[in-house]
């Protein structure tokens, strides 16, 4: 049982990397669709630096510290690049944004298989990203619950909890939920409605590229896989699920790595039932949908504006 | 009251495109005073005022403020000078409390403290008077009190020079006066006041001097006290015109349209009518007054079956026939097509009744294409429609095919309610057909009322202006919370008889639940 709630901690980071970065751009108006794209190609540009780096000097021979904070940086990097793609379509060109998110998506998987062959393994990396914190083992189920997790999972948590501060407790959390919600208020207000756009998208795609990068090295341990993609669906539907708020979005991954894991935890069942069981963080997610919309609270409404471009011209 | 002069506006032109809004204006606005700008819809108020606020920038001309020679390029440079201007559609975020937008995008140096700031914007709302609960969420609040935010934001930015482009547009009588308090109350303390308005009465009970533009060019400024109704209509319109409506007696009134205790339930489960009932005749126009929000909504959308009825009784009387139909199990097609027609004119012109997007033409199509055998759309008959409503409401657009979205909202007005009268009705329906409009404008409209009276039509006029009521209509429903107060003779009442039964409470234990209606 331990076992499988923290290997749902874990997974569940994967998640809460996209839904942060999700939802920090969603605040600002911005559904990106992009974002399983985004994930995959954070996590191919860090593999690929880390691959890099390992042949340099020698897989046995890395620096544990360079071999975890490189690829992170680099994921971060990889990942607001995408968002730039996204922004300089959406904003600047004012291209709908469904269309362009759907392309990055393309345009991330794709670009993964050409970077990063499956016959790769990161495991000499894995292993420093998934060192555990000190006296995880001598404190029984607690170190095991707690303490047991590796860097990026402590990351994951950090982000998403300054994330949640800023959005609601800082002047600039005002302004992204603004611009967000009617951006030519926000302009009128003497707020630059594209430079947060900018800024807050890259920033958020940048999280999520993090959280592809999460999915390699601490859920599977360094060996390659091209399912980073339905991770990535899975996050913005836990963007809903968490309406908005990358506070509840710690519980939500947690949630969802719960019933993303549930099959392989459960003994003596069918490949159907099986099936079955990982269909239940989407059959969740449409639950809370309706119910959200249905009590009609208004600050439980996606964003008034997400999805639509703004130009100042236009009335 | 000699003041020294806080705003000098000399030669200001401004074009957009072949069209000019403004023609070397020169105007000046003195410290410590409330200027009136009157001019009908498409004269340049807004635009004139836009540029002092920083939204747009002259092609030429100067500004001076204090007597320097100055620049605006934004809404941030106006804010510099002092300047604020509070627009006619807000500029708020619905989610967000009143203390939230009025610091949204504030630099300040002080700590982001929201409960701050709901003590500062407390100390202003206190000091001039306004009701306001800063951790109030925007969508919670009436009308009103969303003007009250955006003038406390511009209060809060430290502005000494405030410009409201028709800030009672969309306000109740009693809610006018409270904001003419607050205006005077910082007469007092020295703000200069620009109030953009076609409202005679207004300008003649709140400025100190009005000044009149009229096509984009300065005329005149005159001070208030030496001015008149019909001396400011000249200035404005150009031309002496007669601002009387023409009211003939009711030819052969039969019962058209009878309502029996009707009832209905809004969406949060609170009575917004109870047990209305009334009778709508052909040929006489029904007036109906109460304070905004009090139920006259719900009651036409009733009658066109857009509303659901709890209980109660809506019957037609079908004028060639004489048989009596029940409207309540009718579909809103059926019921339009007795020839029962609602031209309702809510607070987002283009929300109910036209797209924005599509031209006129379409706009006009949208009641018709039903009628159509054909697999395509026949565009003449609508074309044709479009062109002579553009004629006989002199409709100012650059052709009948412009999407209505690029209209400006008088002219919007006058596409919707030129395309319900067109349709021949039997009962037609008007709730505030001219809020926004200017005095030509309204007196067309009330003027094509009138004659669908007199071909016979049971005419139902919802309306703001009591004086207007009191002239145009026959008989005056009034409604108070959901309830009908009274029924009143409109040649016979006066003004202060309808206020009275319009904030008269019924006797039920309903209390007085303002503000519930911010739409």
């Amino acid at each position: 049982m331990i076992e499988f709630l923290a290997q749902s901690v874990r997974t569940g980071m994967t998640f809460l990397y996209g839904s942060t970065g999700e939802t920090l751009t969603e605040k600002s108006g911005h559904l990106n669709l992009g974002l399983p794209g985004i994930m995959s190609a954070g996590a191919a540009f860090g593999c690929a630096v880390e691959y890099a780096y390992g042949s340099a000097v020698g897989k046995l021979y890395v620096n544990p510290f360079i071999a975890v904070i490189l690829p992170i940086v680099v994921s971060f990097i990889g990942g607001m690049l995408m968002g730039l793609i996204y922004c300089f379509f959406t904003v600047t060109l004012h291209a709908n944004q469904n269309v362009t998110g759907l392309i990055l998506t393309t345009l991330g998987t794709g670009l993964t298989g050409y970077i990063i062959s499956k016959t790769h393994s990161f495991a000499f990396a894995a292993k420093y990203f998934t060192k555990p914190l000190p006296f995880a083992k001598d404190l029984g189920w607690f170190g095991k619950l707690f303490l047991s997790y590796g860097i990026l999972v402590y990351l994951a948590l950090a982000i998403a909890i300054i994330s949640s501060i800023i959005l609601s407790k800082t002047r600039v959390g005002l302004n992204i939920r603004a611009v967000g919600e009617n951006p030519a208020t926000a302009d009128a207000a003497g707020i630059n409605v594209t430079r947060y756009r900018y800024i807050t998208t890259m920033i958020g795609s940048g999280i999520a590229g993090i959280g592809g990068l999460c999915y390699i090295m601490d859920n599977l341990f360094g060996s390659w896989e091209y399912t980073i993609e339905a991770m990535g669906w899975l996050a913005i539907a836990l963007v809903i699920f968490t309406v908005w708020k990358p506070n509840i979005g710690i519980f939500g991954s947690i949630l969802f790595g719960m019933l993303y894991n549930a099959s392989a935890y459960i003994k003596n069942i069918s490949f159907a039932q099986t099936d079955l069981i990982e269909m239940l963080p989407y059959a969740v997610t449409i639950i809370v949908l309706i119910i959200t919309s249905a009590r009609k609270r208004r600050e439980n409404q996606p964003p008034a504006h997400l999805g639509l471009s703004y130009f100042r011209e236009d009335r | 009251m000699e003041n020294s002069v806080a705003i000098e506006l000399k030669n200001i032109t401004k074009t957009f495109g072949k069209i000019v809004a403004n023609r070397n204006v020169s105007l000046d606005v003195r410290r410590g005073e409330i200027l009136s700008i009157l001019g009908e819809n498409g004269s340049g108020k807004t635009t004139l005022m836009n540029m002092i606020a920083g939204i747009y920038y002259p092609d030429s001309g100067e500004i001076y403020i204090d007597g320097k020679e100055v620049v605006i390029r934004s809404p941030k440079d106006a804010f510099g000078y002092g300047i604020g201007m509070i627009h006619q559609h807000f500029k708020l975020v619905d989610v967000f409390t009143a203390a939230e937008n009025i610091i949204l995008g504030l630099n300040e140096k002080r700590k982001y403290k929201l409960s701050d700031v709901a003590r500062r914007v407390s100390e202003i709302a206190s000091r001039y008077g306004f009701e306001l609960d800063p951790m109030k969420k925007i969508y919670e609040m009436s009308v009103s009190e969303k003007q009250t935010v955006e003038i406390i934001k511009v209060l809060y930015r430290g502005a000494d020079i405030l410009i409201l482009d028709e800030p009672t547009a969309v306000l109740t009588p009693q809610e006018t006066s409270k904001l003419f308090a607050v205006l005077r109350r910082m007469r007092e303390d020295g703000k200069s006041i620009v109030i953009i308005t076609h409202k005679l009465h207004e300008v003649l009970s709140l400025s100190d001097r009005v000044s009149v533009l009229r096509k984009g060019e300065y005329i005149c400024t005159v001070d208030t006290c030496d001015a008149t109704v019909s001396s400011l209509t000249e200035a404005m319109v150009g031309k002496k015109i007669t601002l009387n409506i023409d009211r003939c007696d009711p030819v052969d009134p039969t019962d058209r349209l009878i309502i029996k205790d009707l009832e209905c339930i809004n969406r949060e489960g609170t009575k917004i009518l109870d047990d209305v009932s009334f009778t709508a005749r052909s040929g006489e126009i029904l007036g109906i007054a109460g304070i905004a929000g009090s139920g006259q909504r719900e009651l036409l959308e009733a009658i066109a079956g857009l509303q659901h009825v709890e209980s109660g009784q809506i019957s037609y009387i079908d004028p060639s026939t004489g048989a009596e139909e029940n409207l309540r199990d009718k579909t809103p097609i059926q019921i339009r097509q007795l020839g029962v027609r609602l031209s309702f004119v809510p607070e987002d012109r283009l929300g109910m009744g036209l797209v924005g997007n599509m031209d006129i033409v379409d706009n006009m199509m949208l009641r018709s294409y039903r009628k159509g055998n054909s697999a395509f759309l026949r565009r003449k008959e609508p074309r044709d429609l479009a062109n002579e409503i553009i004629k006989s409401l002199e409709v100012v657009t650059p052709g009948p095919n412009t999407p209505v979205r690029r209209l400006s909202g008088g002219n919007v007005q006058k596409v919707l309610v030129g395309r319900e009268i067109a349709s021949t009705p039997t009962v037609l329906m008007a709730a505030y057909p001219v809020r926004g409009l200017d005095i030509n404008s309204s007196y067309l409209i009330y003027n094509l009322l009138n004659e669908q009276k007199k071909n016979g039509v049971a005419v139902i006029f919802v309306g703001e202006d009591l004086d207007v009521l009191i002239e145009l209509s026959d008989r005056i429903l009034v409604i108070g919370s959901g309830r009908v107060t009274g029924l009143v003779d409109a040649r016979n009442t006066t003004k202060e008889e309808i206020g009275l039964l319009m904030t008269k409470t019924p006797e039920i234990e309903q209390s007085e639940n303002e503000g519930g209606e911010g739409e």
